[in-house]
């Protein structure tokens, strides 16, 4: 899988998940190349979500959502995930 | 001793722990770089662990606390998260007031 085919389908996961009014996700693999902590593989990806399922979730619980709702993916296609999540503002 | 149960000795042993890519004066990842220097910016002590240097505890601390990525911070034994939500609560001023309570009240035991 390359990074624009892992972008789709942490799109498809995420849309699923958390219906968000905002998703963003930004391949950000280029600024890691070759590191020494980016060996085996994956990329790197900036996410940034707001959806009302973030209401009343502490910032480790919106990760550890996250995270589950990309599930498999986070073993081998994705090295590190950079994550904004928040609950969208209110109409006023 | 089992790694896990390693693991817990070291986060219960060190009131504020970070497992990362590297050491703080030579980080191996952004990730794990932008934390230690949250940390160090607490002027707090603190313990690390250097995972690439452990291949055992790089293969099983994603799941000791189920988190998939590094590094990883706990503070009394308690994962608070890594990378973005150590900045996050620094930026809020959490990150220092939960590492010198964590580490005074070491000192005092």
């Amino acid at each position: 899988m390359d990074n624009s085919e892992r972008i789709e389908r942490m799109h498809a996961l995420l849309n699923d998940a958390f219906q968000p009014s905002t998703l963003e996700i930004v391949d950000d693999s280029h600024k890691h190349a070759g590191h020494e902590g980016a060996k085996g593989g994956g990329g790197h990806f900036n996410v940034t979500i707001y959806s009302a399922a973030f209401e009343g979730k502490t910032p480790i619980q919106r990760h550890r959502m996250v995270y589950d709702a990309l599930g498999d993916m986070m073993k081998s296609d994705i090295h590190a995930l950079s994550i904004v999540a928040k609950v969208p503002e209110q109409d006023s | 001793m089992d790694v896990l149960e390693r693991i817990k000795q070291q986060v219960d042993e060190n009131p504020v722990i970070i497992y990362m890519k590297g050491t703080p004066q030579m980080p191996q990842c952004g990730f794990s770089s932008r934390a230690a220097q949250a940390l160090q910016g607490c002027g707090i002590e603190f313990a690390y662990v250097n995972v690439l240097g452990d291949p055992e505890i790089f293969e099983n601390l994603p799941r000791f606390a189920d988190w998939p990525t590094f590094p990883q911070i706990y503070i009394n034994g308690e994962l608070i998260g890594g990378c973005d939500i150590t900045l996050e609560m620094f930026q809020s001023g959490d990150l220092q007031k939960m590492t010198k309570e964590a580490t005074a009240a070491n000192q005092q035991a």
